[in-house]
């Protein structure tokens, strides 16, 4: 079974990389983008019935930093 | 004083930080490889150094701070024993718990390093007491990721329980409240980016972070 968690900043919280992707794509010349937030995808390759409280806990203890990101986790049910 | 310096893969500041120990306490640090479970015995004084631990992969400072030798240290912390994080150092507290927010890439997103004047904000802990209250210094930054955020009730608290310990006096890194340095609750943990132990004698440019290290043994000794 495979999980996909999808680590994204707070709103609110300063992103400097996003800004800086924004100010890119406007150098090339694409218009109409009125923002960016870089974010980081995990893929998990996890043991049949590992439970969503597991995936989140691992979230919570290690693969997001809830002072400042948040996590969505998506469940791939027949990867 | 006994002290121990930690030493995770891709620590780089580790040996600066036992020659600085080693030439103000006259005693060589006992260096502790990330792996061990326990800290040598009667350790009076941890310091978690800089570098890029783990090659800052997930977040700087996220793996380090959950290696087994973070373990002790968060016992040693909880007894008492001071604690400093130095840069990356700091980033591991953060991540390992042991002070509250976080350290972000800097707000320009360009890698600093030069000498930054610095206002000492808390001169009354275990490892501030060399300085005075409002004086200004002078330490070096290096880093990439030293953008201290937190929520406003936490930045309230910290500036209300005097735990603001150092403050950038110049626009340094995009820093909530231009925020350099952090004590934690009891006083005995310190995590700040710049580098007291690369100004330890004259021909480093100054000797401002030798005091840290000096106050520290005091302190320790007393």
């Amino acid at each position: 079974m495979k999980a996909r968690v999808f680590i994204t900043l707070k709103n609110g919280v300063l992103d400097p990389q996003g800004k800086a992707i924004h100010h890119a794509l406007d150098g090339l010349g694409f218009k109409g983008v009125n923002d960016v937030r870089a974010g980081k995808l995990i893929e998990l390759d996890l043991a049949d019935g590992t439970s969503d409280s597991d995936i989140e806990d691992m979230c919570r203890k290690l693969l997001a930093n809830i002072v400042i990101e948040n996590f969505r986790i998506e469940r791939l049910e027949n990867a | 004083m006994k002290s121990a310096v930690i030493v995770f893969p891709g620590s780089n500041c580790d040996r600066d930080l036992a020659v600085a120990l080693e030439q103000v306490t006259g005693r060589k640090p006992a260096m502790v490889w990330h792996k061990e479970n326990d800290l040598p015995d009667g350790v009076d004084f941890i310091g978690v150094p800089g570098g890029f631990s783990y090659g800052d992969y997930l977040r700087s400072g996220a793996m380090a701070a959950r290696s087994p030798v973070m373990r002790a240290v968060k016992d040693a912390a909880a007894g008492g024993v001071p604690v400093i994080g130095i840069c990356n150092g700091f980033q591991v507290l953060t991540e390992a718990g042991l002070l509250p927010g976080a350290l972000m890439r800097n707000a320009r997103l360009s890698f600093v390093c030069r000498p930054v004047p610095l206002r000492v904000e808390n001169s009354q802990s275990l490892l501030t007491s060399a300085y005075e209250n409002g004086e200004e210094i002078f330490l070096p930054v290096a880093h990439h990721d030293g953008n201290y955020q937190a929520d406003e009730a936490t930045l309230d608290r910290l500036e209300g329980e005097g735990r603001v310990a150092f403050r950038y006096l110049d626009e340094v890194n995009g820093s909530a409240r231009s925020i350099a340095g952090i004590l934690n609750d009891s006083g005995n943990v310190l995590g700040l980016m710049p580098h007291p132990e690369r100004v330890i004698e004259p021909a480093h440019g100054g000797t401002d972070g030798r005091r840290l290290f000096e106050g520290l043994l005091e302190t320790v000794a007393a």
